[in-house]
């Protein structure tokens, strides 16, 4: 049995398996498969200061080796999060990570603000929603957009904050060094990549929302490259996702520089998914012969360049 | 809820692309109601097929999934033969309000829309009514089943087979004749609004079966949503969790 356990900006994780925000609902859904004690860490339900109703349906389309949604931060406000939701779970021997997004620097602030006190570990800050019209991944494509948030949130925060990315900024890295130097404890990435799907009959987009967020399986590479790319750019901590379905994608993860890993759209094929990847990891560490996952941190080294084998 | 591979135990090709698995799934049979679903997983594809029960029997341990070939996961489920396995998670959602045997129900169904209400035409027998309809005589299916059970009416759009036209005068005709205590109604979106209305219209109790794309199945992604309204409250709800039933009444088309 390897030691499993990471930490995150101060924050000890049983494993380095958490349940990506948006997939796990409030953290109850999939007890019936696995208790919650079992994951290192759940991010819930982005949170919004008001309630919202999110985008019209159709809200899913299958695409090749993953899925898009078009979700639109549905969710019940920070009001009924913190009243309602939360407590049902605030007991409960897992890290609890509130995913939070607003339409502004200031209600990024609020929220950050409401949960002071509040049982949760973590606050990740979502400024990479691929589906709503304000806020969302217009903050984070850019730098100036991504400092004003996590500025804003760190006056207010009572908890260490990961800074959930988007795949959409032309240079993740340098919006993750923006981050890190306004006091980010973590990044997170990678959020989902904008995509369509079109229905050849009705030659509409599949989604009422015409694009959404593409996860899954074919995510996997990209999020790896920038894990890599944010990993070597930053000294926070990085935890990776997108596509992340196997123990040996986790391991893959922590090479490129994860110091933990989230799952989400594994979980919709195979509710099991998550104590399946730890177990694999677990796994696959035995017969690695590592005993510390954290070890496998950045552990993968990047090829030199060749220039003499160009020579024609 | 269950998630497991379970075997096949009975194929049928009930024709119009259409066919019949049985499996042999105690758990899920145990717990099931009339109304909810499985999701089944299919082999190189993300998400699962959410499909309704159109079976459930305790005493075997069967439940029976009536499935349309209508793309390419569906079309790999479709070669699945007895002895096969099927990967199933379920039963989801929130299945039919159920009156004490007695109650006089109505049952609308719309060509694939009709399997999840034949457990309840086993419920009620006498004391149910099936309307059923379909664009023509090749796509009907399930005829023979639901006549076993309860008084049953098919309605085909071209009059090619049973009653021409839709299912709504057969309804209205119903709603006239005779005390129906709740309709239960799964279809196309149009036939389900038309249900709707009548129901209001002659102030009868109305539950709709919706279908969405959906991902988890359990209520953690909420990418299925219907709006609906009570008591002038507007609420997102989650057709896979929260449904696929609901009251006719409440929905938001």
């Amino acid at each position: 049995m390897a030691d499993l356990s990471v930490t995150i900006a101060g924050v000890p994780f049983k494993n380095p398996v958490i349940a990506a925000s948006g997939c796990f609902g409030f953290g109850l859904e999939y007890e019936d498969f696995f208790p919650l004690e079992a994951l290192g860490g759940v991010s819930l339900k982005g949170t919004t200061l008001e309630a919202r109703a999110g985008n019209r349906p159709p809200r899913i389309a299958e695409t090749p080796a993953g899925m898009l949604n078009s979700v639109g931060l549905q969710n019940p406000g920070i009001d009924a999060f913190l009243r309602e939701e939360l407590p049902k779970i605030a007991g409960r021997d897992v890290v609890r990570i509130a995913n939070i997004a607003g339409r502004s620097p200031a209600e990024y602030r609020e929220l950050a603000e409401r949960l002071r006190g509040a049982a949760v570990d973590l606050i990740e800050v979502n400024i990479s929603c691929p589906n709503v019209r304000e806020g969302g991944a217009a903050f984070g494509a850019t730098c100036e957009g991504a400092v004003s948030v996590v500025r804003e949130v760190k006056k207010a925060a009572g908890q260490p904050v990961v800074v959930k990315l988007t795949p959409a900024a032309a240079d993740i890295a340098e919006i993750a060094r923006a981050v890190e130097s306004e006091g980010a404890d973590a990044v997170s990435l990678i959020n989902t990549l904008l995509g369509m799907r079109i229905d050849l009959e009705s030659r509409r987009p599949v989604l009422r929302n015409n694009f959404g967020g593409l996860s899954g399986p074919a995510l996997l590479p990209v999020a790896l490259r920038m894990v890599w790319q944010v990993s070597h750019a930053v000294k926070i901590p990085v935890i990776g996702m997108g596509g992340v379905s196997s123990g040996r994608d986790a391991v893959e993860m922590f090479l490129a520089g994860a110091s933990a890993v989230q799952v989400g759209a594994a979980l919709f094929r195979d509710p099991f998914a998550p104590v399946k990847i730890i177990g694999e990891m677990n796994a696959w560490c035995d017969t690695h012969g590592v005993e510390y996952v954290r070890d496998l941190r950045g552990a993968a080294s990047l090829w030199e360049d060749d220039p003499d084998w160009r020579l024609l | 809820m269950f998630c497991d591979s379970y075997p096949i135990t009975a194929y049928e090709d009930l024709g119009a692309g259409v066919y019949s698995l049985r499996v042999k799934a105690p758990q899920i049979t145990a717990a099931a109601q009339p109304g909810q679903f499985v999701e089944i997983g299919v082999p190189g594809f993300s998400l699962r097929r959410p499909i309704s029960l159109c079976g459930i029997d305790p005493e075997k341990g069967e439940i029976r999934l009536v499935i349309a070939d209508r793309g390419a996961g569906t079309h790999t489920l479709s070669t699945l033969r007895e002895g096969d396995s099927i990967d199933l998670l379920g039963p989801l959602g929130t299945g039919f309000a159920l009156p004490e045997p007695g109650a006089h129900v109505a049952l609308v169904g719309g060509g694939i829309g009709t399997p999840p209400l034949l457990p309840l035409a086993e419920r009620y027998r006498e004391t149910c009514n099936a309307i059923l309809g379909y664009r023509g005589r090749d796509q009907v299916i399930l005829d023979v089943d639901f006549a076993r059970f309860c008084d049953t009416v098919v309605c085909t759009d071209d009059g090619t087979y049973g009653v021409k036209g839709t299912v709504s005068p057969a309804l209205e005709a119903l709603l006239q004749a005779c005390r129906i205590d709740i309709v239960y109604a799964c279809g196309p979106a149009p036939m389900l609004r038309a249900v709707r209305d009548l129901c209001m219209q002659y102030s009868v109790r109305a539950q709709l079966s919706l279908e969405e794309r959906m991902a988890c199945g359990v209520g953690a992604c909420v990418g299925c949503a219907v709006m609906t309204e009570h008591g002038g409250v507007r609420r997102v709800r989650r057709v896979c969790k929260d449904g696929p039933v609901f009251e006719a009444a409440d929905i938001v088309f």
